[in-house]
Order: C-alpha cells, then sequence, then structure tokens
C-alpha cells in the first residue's frame, strides 16, 4: 500500500467562488486514499479552482476543474499527474509564475496558511529573528534603506513613518495594519492575509518591537469575511507558538494583535478614518497635521502601515536591505504585488519589481481581455485612479512615471475595460461613488459629487455642454485642491481622465 | 473603561425598558467588550449578528453602558452600511457595482436580478425571502461579476448562473 498522495485545493475565497470546497469534498469522496491540503491560492486566478497534485516531477496542476469534472479526472489519472486537457504541467514552470518575483507573496499557495510547520519550514520568522538580535533603530535604519514606500496607494517611506513614532516619546504606541482594502480591482491584501498570514504577523511584530509598540491592531473590512477567520485563527496559534504574546520568540519583548473588522465604509481606507473607526467612533476623517505617527490611535504615536507594506518587512529583515534595494527602478524600489482585474483573460496576482510596463503586464501575462474585444481603458490604482487609454498602455510601473503622466499605481490595482465600455457612464460613477462613500466632513468632497453627478449628467443630455464643460473642470479643480483628503481630492482624477481620452464619449451624442 | 459619575443619570432612561430581554442581552454582550478600547464596532457587530439588526431600543441602552452620548451611538450606527435598522429577509443577496465587476456586465447584472426579484437595490421581496443590496467590491475582481449571498462569495456571475443559485437558495429555505 503506498502513501496517500497530496492534493491541494485553494481555500483562498476567490477559488471558493467558484467551487473549491466542493471539488475538495467531490476528490476525497472519489475513492482513492488522499491527503487534501487547503493552499491558498497560486493567484492564477483564471485557472480557478487549480487542483495540484504532488508528483516526483514536481506539483502538477490541473485548472479550471469544475466540481461536476472532477470524477472523470481522477478516472483520467489526475492522481497520477496524468496528461488531460485540463492539465497545466508543473505549475512552479508556468511562465506566469516563473517570471514573477515573488516577496511578498513567496508563500501564497504553496503553503498551508495556518500550518506553522509549513510557515517554518519556508523561511517564516526568520526575519523576526534577525530583528530581535539587534536594536530597535537599527531595525527601522535596514527598512529606510531597503527603500520600501507604502504599498496602500501614497507610496510613503515606510522607514521615515516607522523613525517617527520611534523618536516620539510615550509608553503607549500602537501599530495599526490597514486592511481595509475597498478599491475596485484589489484584492492581494485579502490573498495574503487569506494565504500566507503568519507573514502579516511577524511583519507587524517587527514593527512593533522596532518602534517601541506592544501592541497591534489588523482593521479588515467586513467584505472579507475569511481574511477575518482566518487572520483571527493565525493569531491564536502565533499565541500558542510563543511568536506573539509577553516574551516574543524568547526574547522578553511583548507584542499581541487584534482583528477589528470593519462596517462597509469605503472611507476607513484613509488612514485617520480608520483610526476614528478602531476607537470606535463614525469614519470621519481628521485633518493633518497632527500625523498619525505623533498622535495615532488614541492620542499615541501609531504605525499606519497597508497589508503589503508590513507583509513585505520579514523577508527585507531576513535576506538584508541591499537585497531589495536592488530589485525596482529609480525611486520605487522593490516588488509591487500587481492585480489584473476586470475584463482580462488571465487575471489574478502578479508579483514583480518595478518597471515593467503596463501592456507588458496587461497583454502578456493577462492575455488582454476576456472578451477578446479590444482594449480601450485601463483603470489603475483603484476607483480613485485615472483611465489610461489603450494607446498609454506603454507605461512604466513606477511610482514617478505614473505620477508624471497624472495617474497614480495606487495599490497596484489594474482593471480592464474593453470597446464596450461608456467613459461618461464611468465618470459619472467615480462622482457617484464619492457621494455614496464621502465621510461628510469637508464640503468640496459632500456637495462637489454630488453636484458632479449633476454637472455630468447634464452634459450627457447635451444641455450647455461648453458651459458645464468648463463648470466640470472648476468643480474638478476646487475638489482636487479643497478636499481633506485623498477621497475628494482623486475623485477628479478618473473623472479629468476620462474627458481627456475619450471626450467624445461626453458630446458625441449631439 | 472608566465610567464618570455624571452617567449614572442616563442609566435611569432604559431602567425597565419595554425590551427587557433585549437590554439584558445587549449589557452582556457590552460587558463581554469591557476590558477592550474603542468597542463600540465589535459590539454593533454582536448585536446584529444575534438579532440581525440593530434595533432604536439598543441606543440609550449602549450610551449608558459605554458613557457615551445617545446622538454619539445613533451616529456610529447609522454612518455604517453594515448595520441594519430593521431585520433583513431570509437570504441577503450583494451585488458587486465596483468598477471591476461593471467591466464585465455587473450593471446588467443587478438589472436582471431587480427584474427577476420585482425589488430594487435596497430592498426585501414581500415574501421576505430576498434581500437585495449593492456592495462595492469583494475583493474578487478577477472573476467577476461577483456576488455574496449571505456570507458566501460567487464568481464569474451570469444572469442564469445567479437565478439558479437563488432557486437552490429558495429550495433550501
Amino acid at each position: 500500500m503506498t502513501a496517500p498522495v497530496t492534493v491541494y485545493v485553494p481555500c483562498d475565497s476567490a477559488a471558493l467562488s467558484v467551487g473549491a470546497d466542493l471539488v475538495a469534498a467531490e476528490l476525497e469522496a472519489a475513492g482513492r486514499p488522499i491527503r487534501v491540503v487547503r493552499n491558498g491560492s497560486r493567484g492564477m486566478l483564471w485557472l480557478e479552482p487549480l487542483v495540484e497534485v504532488v508528483t516526483d516531477r514536481g506539483r502538477i496542476g490541473y485548472g479550471p476543474v469544475e466540481p461536476e469534472r472532477v470524477g472523470d479526472l481522477v478516472a483520467a489519472g489526475l492522481l497520477d499527474g496524468a496528461d488531460h486537457e485540463l492539465c497545466q504541467g508543473v505549475v512552479d514552470q508556468l511562465p506566469w509564475l516563473a517570471d514573477q518575483t515573488r516577496i511578498c507573496f513567496a508563500r501564497v499557495g504553496i503553503t498551508d496558511p495556518l500550518s506553522p510547520e509549513d510557515y517554518l519550514a519556508h523561511g517564516g520568522m526568520a526575519g523576526l529573528r534577525r530583528a530581535l538580535a539587534r536594536s530597535g533603530g537599527d531595525v527601522v535604519a535596514e527598512v529606510t534603506e531597503s527603500g520600501l514606500r507604502g504599498r496602500g496607494g501614497a507610496g510613503f517611506p515606510a522607514g521615515i513613518k516607522w523613525k517617527t513614532v520611534a523618536d516620539t516619546p510615550g509608553p503607549d504606541k500602537f501599530v495599526c495594519c490597514n486592511a481595509d482594502e475597498g478599491d475596485s480591482g484589489t484584492f492581494a491584501d485579502r490573498m495574503l492575509m487569506e494565504g500566507d498570514p503568519f507573514t502579516l504577523v511577524e511583519g507587524m511584530t517587527i514593527a512593533g518591537y522596532a518602534v517601541g509598540a506592544q501592541e497591534g491592531y489588523i482593521y479588515i473590512r467586513s467584505e472579507y469575511p475569511d481574511a477575518v477567520r482566518t487572520m483571527r485563527k493565525a493569531i491564536e496559534i502565533a499565541r500558542a507558538q510563543g511568536w506573539l504574546g509577553g516574551d516574543v520568540l524568547g526574547s522578553g519583548v511583548r507584542f499581541d494583535l487584534h482583528v477589528r473588522v470593519g462596517a462597509g465604509a469605503y472611507i476607513c481606507g484613509e488612514e485617520t478614518a480608520m483610526l476614528e473607526s478602531l476607537e470606535g467612533k463614525r469614519g470621519m476623517v481628521r485633518a493633518k497635521p497632527p500625523i498619525p505617527a505623533i498622535t495615532g490611535l488614541f492620542g499615541k504615536p501609531t504605525v499606519v502601515n497597508n497589508v503589503l507594506t508590513l507583509a513585505s518587512v520579514p523577508a527585507i529583515l531576513a535576506d538584508g536591505a541591499p537585497a531589495y534595494q536592488a530589485l525596482g527602478v529609480e525611486r520605487s524600489r522593490g516588488t509591487q504585488v500587481f492585480q489584473l482585474a476586470g475584463n482580462i483573460a488571465r487575471g489574478g496576482v502578479f508579483e514583480t519589481a518595478f518597471g515593467l510596463s503596463l501592456r507588458d503586464l496587461v497583454e502578456r501575462y493577462g492575455g488582454a481581455t476576456r472578451t477578446g474585444r479590444p482594449i480601450r481603458a485601463v483603470q489603475v490604482g483603484g476607483p480613485l485612479g485615472a483611465y489610461v487609454p489603450e494607446s498609454g498602455l506603454d507605461l512604466p510601473l513606477e511610482y514617478e512615471a505614473f505620477a508624471s503622466a497624472g495617474a497614480m499605481l495606487g495599490h497596484g490595482g489594474i482593471v480592464v475595460f474593453d470597446d464596450t465600455v461608456d467613459m461618461a457612464a464611468m465618470a459619472r460613477f467615480a462622482m457617484e461613488f464619492c457621494a455614496e462613500e464621502s465621510c461628510g466632513k469637508c464640503t468640496p468632497c459632500r456637495v462637489g459629487a454630488v453636484r458632479g453627478v449633476e454637472v455630468i449628467d447634464r452634459i450627457v443630455a447635451g444641455e450647455d455642454p461648453d458651459g458645464n464643460l468648463a463648470l466640470l473642470g472648476d468643480l474638478c479643480e476646487l475638489m482636487t485642491d479643497g478636499s481633506l483628503c485623498a477621497m475628494g481630492g482623486l475623485t477628479p482624477m478618473p473623472v479629468r481622465s476620462a474627458l481627456l481620452h475619450f471626450p467624445d464619449d461626453f458630446t458625441a451624442r449631439h | 473603561m472608566v465610567r464618570i459619575a455624571g452617567a449614572a443619570r442616563w442609566e435611569v432612561v432604559v431602567v425597565g425598558g419595554p425590551n427587557t430581554s433585549m437590554t439584558d442581552r445587549v449589557r452582556a454582550l457590552v460587558a463581554a467588550h469591557r476590558g477592550d478600547r474603542g468597542a463600540l464596532l465589535p459590539i454593533l457587530h454582536r448585536i446584529q449578528a444575534e438579532f440581525g439588526y440593530v434595533d432604536q431600543e439598543v441606543v440609550p441602552v449602549l450610551a449608558a453602558e459605554l458613557n457615551l452620548s445617545r446622538a454619539d451611538v445613533h451616529g456610529v450606527i447609522t454612518f455604517y452600511t453594515d448595520f441594519r435598522s430593521e431585520p433583513a429577509g431570509r437570504v441577503v443577496v450583494k451585488l458587486c457595482r465596483a468598477e471591476a465587476c461593471q467591466s464585465v456586465g455587473a450593471e446588467q447584472l443587478v438589472a436582471h436580478a431587480e427584474q427577476a426579484l420585482g425589488i430594487k437595490l435596497g430592498q426585501t421581496t414581500p415574501d421576505g425571502s430576498v434581500t437585495l443590496e449593492q456592495v462595492f467590491c469583494l475583493g474578487n475582481c478577477a472573476l467577476g461579476p461577483a456576488a455574496q449571498i449571505d456570507e458566501r462569495v460567487v464568481g464569474r456571475l451570469s444572469p442564469s448562473r445567479l437565478d439558479a443559485l437563488l432557486a437552490a437558495e429558495a429550495r433550501m429555505a
């Protein structure tokens, strides 16, 4: 009797959304003794549910596997890695994966997300151990030297933020992880929390040690119930392992984590609104200064970083700043986790050093549109990001190149639209979304968004187009300059880019 | 949580309230979070998980227990989309209307669902079986159009697949 075959079926919620649980159940009922491991997703979402079978040649992938086809696949020799039309070959060797540089996502899809043994076997805790052997100041210096910038969208150097918190005196400090990933087209935070939660635990613990904080909060949006469950379990396991608590890895350092769940407010992804929400209040944006690094959660010095920023930290500490700094271009160092989404043939997570062109990513790796129609526009950086026309796809993926083209990289979300898209409707939606999700604190955002919808409606209806276009231009300028935060300040970005590149969509009907 | 002396006078408001069982239960939930900082949101999530909605009656109870004004509590409950003021239908269907799902037909799916169920977004069918809502992003942007049926995310939706899922829910009910 041979040992049971090990089969991987992802537990990532994208895989679950297309039937991964049913696939796992069908495989277990197929008759042969097997060991099913629920891994995170490899990030090749068009292949989900992607079933991997361990063979002498490596992990052989099959996908997309519909639950109804499991019986046939097993009969055709899936458990022996046999050839089949759904067989993708050795997963690690697929160009889509092999061409990536995975630092944040190094373990996602490979390991069982909640197995501490898997975590340690794949290099986990090396960064924290190295950090604890040095002074907090040295750890901050290492992060600064790596060139790591905030991955939540603003791109602020992480080390400088940490240094501010470290240098601000006070007995109570906090580390807050912003996991309120509300931007359409982004899902990397969710996939990391569901696929490798211990990395975030480790990154936050390093941050806590570096700045002298003993407590951390992870603020996860309520739209991500699976991520909430996985993170909570991971924290319990980490406490039991001695990775969190009163004596982290036997070093005498104290650090603990709590998960807090949002309640359906996009604005809580803005860092000061998130702090208000963590304090149990309405998610109203705070005026800055004071900055959260000095006056943050409950008025205490607070590190606020995105999931991917914190998840990059363990590797930086484990392998040293120079290794991270060696990746990327210009002032965009290291890797960015891009997310290919929307109308795309091969969507998913693609982690690579900065500098690849948007066209390469969308066409070569993403395979262009899912519908097979020509690409018309690509929105980069979430609902507040610019629409880039097809002719602009040669832009290199780095912070400054995007900024100088009037766009932004944001959280790395890339949403593709085919030639059926109505760009005036998308511009109107940007304003509608802002009106819906504005916290209401400042007038340019609260009232401006409502007026924006009305003005676009008048333009599209052919009512004094020239006058109303001028008015829309004025309104965009006012919102950009006069809003308290990025919600009102950046809503004009998709609107203006749509107007600039697709003016006919607004007025040609008349 | 440190209570200031003045809080006591607010407590008078809730003593002997019309729904003592709910009041007691809410007090117990608050007690379970006594050690947590800024615990109003976690408490509201637990109230909604238990009762299915956040009744107006809990406002003065929470205000008294947490030493907040009633306006503060009301303000928080009404700020967040998740907290309902009345119970939802037996199944809650949230259709994603964010950009990535729009690029693959989310608006058509919304129109189809509204027509099939005979209700608009934000409404519940007259028989109380389905509540239809919009949501902005479920983090399933490469497999859209996406929706959340109760807590379960579903992807690669088409009008016919949505119909089939709704029919399956109806059979289970």
